[in-house]
């Protein structure tokens, strides 16, 4: 049981810790701002590289028709549900210094960890874009032919037409992006100034005993998930109220 | 000075050879033989499932079938054609954007404004097209079908969910398309409407012609059991 005393000082102890933490949020503490700024660019970058793979992967799966179609759906459907840590322990196994790209020295480099990103949410965006474009392609099919419009033009509408979705599902690729945390800590190795982002930060400073920074980085991310988020909802209404959902 | 309108071919020949149509194991349409030469419209009357729909996605080439062929005689071996389907199929935009992809930039706007005037639909030009109501999408698809120029037009039941004025104006419509030469091929299950509109009939039930003959002798004398039941308003089965 804890005594009275021992509480108010607890509480104390957390109050203090998050005027700390926003002490360093408002007065643009280099660190925070440091990690921050990596973690933007490490999920931006993988983000992208995963839309120029998943959006072609997506739509072609959709559209074309050919062998091991169904095999690649089920792989990549499973490659999604791949558990984060898992994906950072092959990274890593493929970069280290034994392993077959280890000349590259990219382990515990921000590139290891653009690539960890990727490979988790190439998936998702791929299976995602599949699932909008497919049914786009069942609706639309029968009249394109119809129309006789050719392949490149029926794409061009297949992707303008489910731009709502497109855009939710890179959303949600990114935010599943800056919030991993096991496997940037397995290829990143969480290092001073290199490698550090918010989500290895937040966990190396709670175990030290650091709550101002954690929480500080804590909000910060918060914040950033809540942006997206809200960025997701606007998408969908929008989407909503002109009837392309 | 005033453009020409477009004319569909005269003379387009449809013949349709041996036509069997298998899916999932099953003879959905038997041994077709048809040879439809009459201008105007040939409608194709029959029971729910007897495989009208199937017949003219065969036409349109939508669908292949497994034995037989479909041949067209006429200007060109390949006229051009255009479908309304039975549930419209509209793109997940404006209903003039539905217009302007249909059209592939051919037209002024004020040309595509006419046209959607002509279904009534002019105040619904910005309207999200899949928030529309259900005779005023099949209004639009049928406007986008024409907008296409086509030489031979299929309709599948293009009237079916609309009032009796917009009927007016859609058979109106397909009269002013029969002038202009186009063919058209028309399911419906509306009797009236298939005696106001029609050149010939095509009687189908259960995949198979079961008749087939021009208008007049269809709807004052049907040769089969099936046509005379399914015109005094029986259940065909
Ligand atoms: N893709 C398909 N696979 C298997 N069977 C099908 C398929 N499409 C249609 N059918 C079957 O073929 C038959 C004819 O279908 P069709 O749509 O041509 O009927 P229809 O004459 O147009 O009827 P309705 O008046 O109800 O529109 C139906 O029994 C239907 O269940
Ligand atoms: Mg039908």
């Amino acid at each position: 049981m804890h005594s009275f005393p021992k509480m108010k000082k607890n509480i104390f102890m957390l109050i203090e810790a998050f005027s700390e933490a926003f002490g360093l949020i408002l007065s643009a503490d280099a660190d925070l701002y440091e990690i921050l700024w990596l973690s933007i660019q490490v999920s931006l970058t993988a983000l992208l590289i995963s839309i120029a793979l998943g959006l072609p992967i997506g739509t072609t799966l959709a559209i074309a028709n050919f062998p091991g179609k169904t095999i690649c759906i089920t792989v990549i459907n499973s490659l999604m549900g791949m558990p984060p840590v898992v994906i950072g322990l092959l990274v890593y196994l493929a970069l280290s210094r034994s392993g077959p790209f280890g000349v590259f020295g990219l382990l515990y480099t921000p590139t290891a960890m653009v690539i960890a990103q990727m490979l988790l949410i190439t998936p998702i965006i791929a299976a995602l874009t599949y699932q909008v474009m497919e049914d786009l392609h069942k609706e639309y099919r029968d009249l394109f032919f119809s129309l006789s419009i050719p392949l490149d033009k029926a794409v061009a509408a297949y992707l303008w037409d489910a731009r709502y979705s497109l855009i939710t599902a890179v959303l949600a690729g990114f935010g599943r992006a800056i919030s991993e945390v096991g496997a940037v800590m397995i290829v990143g190795g969480n290092i001073d100034h290199l490698t550090r982002v918010m989500t290895t930060a937040i966990a190396l400073e709670t175990s030290k005993g650091e709550l101002s920074v954690a929480l500080g980085l804590g909000i910060v991310l918060l914040v950033l998930a809540l942006v997206v988020n809200g960025l997701v909802t606007t998408v969908r209404t929008r989407a909503r109220h002109y009837g392309y959902a | 000075m005033r453009e020409i309108r477009h004319s569909g071919q005269p003379n387009l020949q449809i013949r349709i050879n041996n036509l069997c149509l298998d899916m999932r194991g099953s003879r959905l349409l038997d041994q077709i033989d048809l040879i439809l030469k009459q201008p105007g419209v040939t409608m194709i009357l029959g029971p729910n499932g007897a495989g009208k729909s199937l017949l003219l996605k065969c036409i349109h080439g939508l669908l292949f079938p497994t034995w037989g062929s479909i041949d067209f005689d006429g200007l060109n071996k390949n006229p051009k054609q255009a479908m309304v389907f039975q549930k419209p199929i509209l793109l997940r935009r404006s209903v003039m954007d539905n217009m302007r992809f249909a059209d592939q930039g051919t037209q002024t706007d004020t040309e595509l404004e006419q046209a959607l005037d002509s279904v009534q639909l002019l105040e619904k030009i910005d309207h999200p097209a899949t928030q529309l109501s259900g005779g005023e999408q099949q209004r639009l698809a049928l406007a986008r079908a024409l907008l296409t120029k086509p030489d031979l037009l299929l309709l599948d039941e293009p009237t079916a969910s609309l009032d009796p004025a917009s009927v007016v104006i859609i058979e109106k419509l397909i009269q002013q398309a029969t002038q202009q030469h186009i063919k058209s091929i028309f399911i419906s299950h509306d009797i009236g409407q298939a005696k106001r509109l029609s050149a010939d009939v095509i009687f189908l039930n259960r995949g198979q012609v079961v008749e087939y003959s021009d208008a007049a002798s269809f709807f004052s004398d049907p040769h089969s059991d099936e046509a005379r039941a399914f015109l005094s308003g029986e259940i065909v089965l």
